[in-house]
């Protein structure tokens, strides 16, 4: 286990290493961005609005980048991320301000999703139900099918501007004070129910397809007909012996589907103005904000690498065959 | 008889049903027909298309119409026919989405191939570098690398998109290679003294082509939300006629969702979008039976 932590760890840093040399041949620069805007609103010269963009961002253009690799490498290992050059704030702090909504959005979804995925794909293996299985199909071809974030869109147009109940931005309002307060919670769920349901709605079916398809291969299994035979109830081959067995391959797919969810965050947060980490990763691309966008990379990456590596223990855990391998 | 040749091992893919069983076995199943004529479709309209359609004339009186005899799906803001853009669009679109495919398979099958063939060293370093791949999150790396790389035409578009996406299927490559590899018929061409690359081709490819295959339109389906997700958000200011250029410009520009005449403009590339994945995915699902020569009775 060790060995594997050290392994995730160091995949981490390579990857960030990568990332570092994308981000830095990246074409366009912060301060000539930045030099620009200055420009534009303060009317003056190129030149000394440079030289201002200069010193706001604390970022010298100049810099060799092997000093700037350095100094990279050095904040990874340190735990220091930099000063983020749009938010003037520490990059940690903008990241740490941004995740729990993602969290927040992304737990909930796949929480919801899987769950119900789970009970109708066992419900549907068990009964067997032609009806149900068409139905499945022809859900999945359709809202498998559908970007996630152009479906975000019809939801806002259908719950927020004709039927006006949800509101389509933000994480919540400017009425409600931030804290554990019942106003605040309510508000952050209203607020994060059309992101979840645009989730919800475009995975759903992959985990009743796949808890479909692991039940019935159990259901094939010798010792369920033993089981049957033993005249062991319904409900005990149900609860013990068949959901306990498909669920099993399941618990990686869920690990794989966080990332996955975490990584496409930016197209959700940015159709609902939500945020979290895509959000923000948007606008550092946009600004050309580097050590934000590292920062956000990183916390991608970790959370990415982070997931699979509980999966892989959840599965020996919960599956006594592994536990003395 | 075929059982005895199968388990001989010793045996290329059934050289004289090829592609015409491919297609009966394809148009035997009602799902994968379905799916093989709406891909059909939108293959006629890429190569049709440009060939009878001229671009269409920005016509600022006539623009963000609704539907009419002369504009079948109206206009758009710039007065153009939605229709005729739509049809010329399907190019792009899908060369954008084949470039990935064969881009992304082909690194996968070297990369995984090879490393679960030769093992040892070379396998533990590409293993390596494909799980650092892996990591590194797909989408957010696409938006930083279509500024890094510029986008002029479908193929780097495609580059592009690709680039990440190799590194899964090459791992599930892999492990498909290291359970034929030892199987007699492997082991039998090695005692022979046939060639490595003799092996690949002749042994290791036909036995995981239906497999290649089903992930290659995977691939296309993945490609097409990732490019219309890029210019969704503004990302790759690609010239040319592409549904998700489509899709941003009635978002950004004709304000689709106020409920104008613009939504039929929104709409209709989405649901070619739709009907496109909806045409992989039912062809995909015959793809196997047609593919896979231990499948056929």
């Amino acid at each position: 286990m060790t060995k594997k932590f050290l392994m995730a760890l160091l995949t981490i840093f390579v990857a960030m290493i990568v990332m570092f040399v994308v981000i830095q041949s990246m074409p366009g620069d912060p301060v000539d961005i930045m030099a620009t805007d200055i420009m534009k609103r303060q009317n003056v010269q190129y030149e000394i609005a440079y030289e201002r963009a200069k010193s706001i961002l604390n970022y010298d253009p100049e810099m060799p980048m092997t000093q700037r690799f350095f100094n990279y490498v050095k904040g990874i290992v340190t735990g220091n991320l930099g000063t983020s050059m749009t938010y003037q704030r520490s990059v940690a702090s903008v990241v740490g301000g941004a995740l729990p909504w993602t969290l927040l959005v992304v737990s909930l979804s796949l929480f919801l999703s899987f769950a119900v995925g789970v009970l109708l794909g066992i419900y549907i293996a068990w009964k067997r139900s032609k009806i149900l299985n068409a139905v499945l199909i022809g859900y999945q071809s359709i809202f498998g099918a559908i970007p996630n974030y152009v479906l975000g869109y019809l939801l806002v147009f259908l719950f927020s501007v004709v039927l006006g109940v949800l509101p389509a931005r933000g994480a919540y309002s400017t009425e409600v004070t931030p804290g554990f307060n019942g106003p605040f919670i309510r508000d952050v769920l209203t607020h994060a129910c059309l992101p979840v349901l645009t989730y919800f709605l475009t995975t759903v079916a992959g985990w009743i397809i796949s808890m479909k398809a692991n039940s019935l291969s159990v259901l094939g299994e010798d010792y369920i007909t033993y089981a049957q035979v033993r005249g062991l109830s319904n409900r005990r081959i149900l609860t013990t012996y068949l959901s306990k067995n498909a669920l099993l391959p399941l618990v990686t797919s869920l690990a794989v589907s966080f990332g996955l969810l975490f990584g496409g965050s930016p197209l959700i947060e940015n159709l609902f103005f939500y945020p979290g980490v895509g959000y923000y990763l948007n606008k550092a691309i946009a600004a050309r904000d580097y050590p934000l966008m590292q920062g956000m990379f990183f916390i991608i990456i970790t959370m990415v690498v982070l997931s699979s590596f509980v999966a892989e223990f959840l599965y020996k855990y919960l599956n006594p065959r592994l536990r003395d391998a | 008889m075929r059982k005895e040749q199968e388990s001989t091992g010793v045996r290329s893919l059934h050289k004289t049903s090829g592609v015409k069983y491919f297609f009966s076995s394809i148009w035997k199943n009602k799902m994968s027909r379905v799916g093989l004529i709406i891909l059909l479709v939108f293959l006629a309209m890429a190569v049709l298309g440009p060939l009878f359609l001229n671009q269409p004339k920005s016509d600022y009186l006539h623009r963000l119409q609704g539907p009419s005899a002369q504009h079948w799906l109206g206009t758009d803001y710039a007065g153009k026919d939605t229709l005729v853009q739509l049809i010329l669009g399907a190019k792009d679109v899908l060369l954008v989405a084949f470039f990935a495919g064969v881009i992304s398979i082909t690194i996968a099958c070297i990369v995984g191939i090879v490393s679960g063939l030769l093992g040892g060293k070379v396998d533990t370093i590409l293993m390596v570098i494909t799980n650092v791949v892996v990591t590194i999150p797909n989408f957010p790396l696409t938006m930083v690398l279509s500024m890094v790389i510029s986008i002029t035409n479908p193929f780097m578009f495609g580059l592009v998109l690709s680039i990440q996406s190799w590194a899964g299927l090459a791992k599930a490559i892999r492990s498909q290679v290291l359970i034929i590899k030892n199987k007699e018929f492997i082991e039998a061409s090695r005692i022979l003294g046939i060639s490595n690359f003799n092996i690949i081709v002749n042994d290791v490819i036909p036995n995981i082509i239906s497999y290649i295959a089903v992930n290659f339109i995977s691939m296309m389906k993945e490609a097409i939300m990732a490019a219309v997700g890029l210019m969704y958000l503004g990302l790759v200011p690609f010239q040319g006629n592409h549904w998700g250029m489509m899709i941003q410009l009635a978002l950004t520009v004709s304000g689709a969702m106020m409920g104008s005449s613009a939504i039929v403009y929104f709409l209709a590339p989405v649901v070619c979008i739709v009907l496109f994945q909806l045409g992989c995915y039912l062809f995909a699902t015959g793809l196997d039976d047609a593919l896979n020569p231990r499948l056929r009775n």
